[in-house]
């Protein structure tokens, strides 16, 4: 891999828009192949970083390569990525067929030729004979897939996708995220998707990038962003943690500092005095129930530090009981000091 | 429940209010139909009346109007001296609509795309203000600008480009003894008073093409001038084809303007106005007034063929 460039090279790059900082100084490398997730709250800087992938944007600093060439100064009508839009931009006074094969009648590819191209990339979202229908009439998961395929039909080295399911009911953005990756595993082409959805970037991506206030303040594979987070921004953004102050988590074993603890980790129990070696415990009182389906997150006050706890759906506790919190000691992540 | 539910005090006010919120349909009759009296007795009365007298005909000897069923009238559409109205005034109102066109499109594209805040306000009420002052201040006010001592001159002459004005009056057809006295003067001042009917409709298009549109466009490979031919134009067409309306159509039936700037000749508005009134001549005058509207209706089938309100 290391003698092949990356797919995108991000040296050092930043975006102002005035006097804010929307991109701040982001070095990254996507490799090619990758599903690789830009995953934030709004206003991070990952839709700024797409943009500037695509070249709608270009970098007041720093440096952005796409597949070993200097991106930066090249308008998007020269590069060889595409992009999804959040909200799809098909084009209103064209057919399906016309929106897909758009890119390819622009690069003056003959009309047959460009309308087989569009046919086959229709039927590989799953669109086919769509061809003659205008784009008003489609519902939202089929202007998604349009989108999907006009960007595709192009060929491109990179697809970005601009929060791809956020207009999308649950039932169908889990089917698209299946479609999604089963696409990107049989082209072989990198997605790079913007997503503010931490379950959508944990299951979907290869590896995920998570900003705040213009930065990455991580990089790593699902899993490791998940289990290890190195910031309390990350612990309390992907998945939610209970965040443990430095006291605390010496205090239960730990190392004296910002500690995340899934609570997922964290079982209950009511009797305080069959706890292994390896787990730590605390005690409390129940203050918060919250029924959620698969599972039951129950809210403990233990002294100062209130811990929520994910048990499986069933477990008989009531508000107000006396339970004993036990974890492994493991499970406790020590975290870098920043917010 | 149903007590419990209708418990507070209404008035009378409150009460018509829950009728019209629980039935809408009642509301929208009440609310139409006035407009609707007057539109169909007034307006669409006044024009069938005007259909019914273009199919009469003047007799000759008496000047009097013979309420007979007769297709003579709009045969003399077809005499020379008629056809050459028409054809002047349809010639006139093309190359005005092309021109506002042309004018236009730059000054909404800007406003639409770049304009914001005080630019913006800025650009309404420049398109805007000549609308409010009065149409005969302005006309004249060009007959001045115009004319053979007007400022056009004056200016000619401080550029030591004298020759140039000199030379277009000098071309044969526009041209004629000065500005103010010209085709070219005419069609000057329809272009300036029709400019706005051009740009509001066109600007509105424009502003209802998202960003996002022209984002797609350039991803998808095209450049800006790819990217105005396939998606910005068409997509304006249909503001486009409403300006062209309305300034086809204000210059076929104008008769002001080429009475004040022009040379004799006359047009289609100037016509009917001749007729009706010293000639009395309504059944010709109503046979013209038809001409305008069936070019208008050719011309908007047309566009519709074409495609232009496809995105409406």
């Amino acid at each position: 891999m290391s003698f092949m460039s990356p797919a995108v090279r991000f040296q050092n790059v930043s975006r102002r828009f005035g006097s804010v900082r929307a991109v701040d100084g982001v070095s990254l490398d996507i490799e090619p192949g990758e599903f690789f997730a830009l995953l934030g709250p709004s206003g991070s800087g990952k839709t700024t970083c797409l943009r500037l992938i695509a070249g709608f944007e270009q970098p007041d600093e720093g440096h952005i390569e796409i597949f070993g060439e200097r991106a930066d100064g090249v308008p998007p009508y020269r590069r060889n990525v595409n992009t999804v839009f959040q909200d799809y931009a098909l084009f209103p006074h064209m057919t399906v067929g016309e929106n897909v094969a758009y890119g390819l009648m622009i690069k003056g590819v003959g009309r047959a030729e460009r309308e087989a191209k569009a046919k086959d990339a229709l039927a590989m979202v799953k669109l086919a004979g769509y061809e003659v229908r205008r784009t008003a009439q489609l519902s939202g998961g089929q202007r998604q897939r349009v989108a999907l395929a006009r960007a595709l039909v192009n060929g491109p080295k990179v697809l970005l996708l601009d929060e791809p399911l956020g207009a999308l009911d649950l039932k169908l953005r889990e089917q698209m995220q299946e479609e999604l990756k089963t696409l990107q595993t049989s082209l072989g082409i990198t997605f790079v998707f913007v997503t503010h959805d931490q379950g959508e970037a944990l299951s979907m991506a290869n590896r995920v990038a998570i900003f705040n206030e213009g930065k990455i303040v991580q990089v790593g594979t699902p899993s490791s962003v998940y289990e290890r987070p190195a910031s309390r921004f990350v612990a309390d953004f992907v998945g939610s943690s209970n965040v443990l102050p430095p006291e605390f988590a010496a205090a239960h074993g730990g190392h004296a500092m910002w500690t995340s603890l899934r609570p997922e980790k964290i079982q209950i129990s009511s009797k305080s005095n069959l706890v292994p070696a390896a787990c730590a415990h605390a005690t409390g009182t129940v203050t918060a129930i919250s029924y959620q389906g698969a599972v039951t997150r129950i809210t403990v006050a233990t002294g100062k530090q209130a811990l929520i706890a994910a048990t499986p759906a069933g477990t008989d506790v009531r508000k107000g009981d006396s339970v004993t919190l036990i974890w492994p000691k493991s499970a406790m992540v020590a975290m870098g000091e920043d917010a | 429940m149903t007590a419990a539910v209708a418990e507070r005090q209404r008035g009378i006010g409150s009460a018509i209010s829950d009728v019209f919120f629980v039935r809408p349909q009642l509301l929208t009759f009440l609310l139409l139909t006035p407009p609707l009296l007057w539109i169909g007795v007034v307006y669409i009365g006044s024009l069938f009346a005007l259909l019914l007298q273009s199919f009469y005909s003047l007799d000759d000897f008496s000047g009097l109007v013979v309420h007979e069923f007769t297709l003579s009238t709009y045969k003399q559409l077809f005499e020379a001296s008629n056809a050459q109205i028409i054809l002047r005034t349809v010639t006139m109102a093309a190359l005005v609509t092309v021109t506002s066109a042309i004018i236009a499109f730059p000054i909404a594209y800007y406003a639409a795309r770049y304009a914001r805040g005080w630019s913006k306000a800025l650009f309404y009420l420049a398109v805007m203000m000549p609308l409010w002052s009065s149409y005969l201040v302005k006309v004249y006010a060009w007959k001045l600008i115009l004319a053979k001592e007007g400022i056009i001159t004056w200016f000619a002459n401080v550029l030591h480009l004298r020759w140039l004005l000199d030379g277009i009056l000098a071309l044969p057809v526009v041209g004629g003894p000065s500005l103010s006295f010209s085709y070219l003067g005419t069609f000057l001042v329809f272009v300036y008073i029709w400019l706005p009917y051009m740009i509001l409709p066109t600007q509105a298009a424009l502003e209802r093409v998202p960003v996002n549109f022209i984002e797609a466009s350039s991803d998808l490979g095209a450049d800006p001038r790819q990217t105005f031919r396939t998606v910005i134009f068409p997509l304006a067409l249909p503001g486009i084809v409403a300006g062209s309306i309305f300034t086809f159509s204000l210059t076929l039936g104008d008769y002001i303007i080429p009475q004040i700037v022009g040379n004799s000749r006359l047009m289609i508005g100037q016509a009917v106005y001749t007729l009706q009134g010293t000639a009395g001549n309504i059944p010709l005058a109503a046979a013209f007034t038809v001409v305008p509207m069936l070019i208008m209706a050719v011309y908007l089938w047309m566009a519709k063929r074409m495609g232009a309100f496809d995105v409406l």
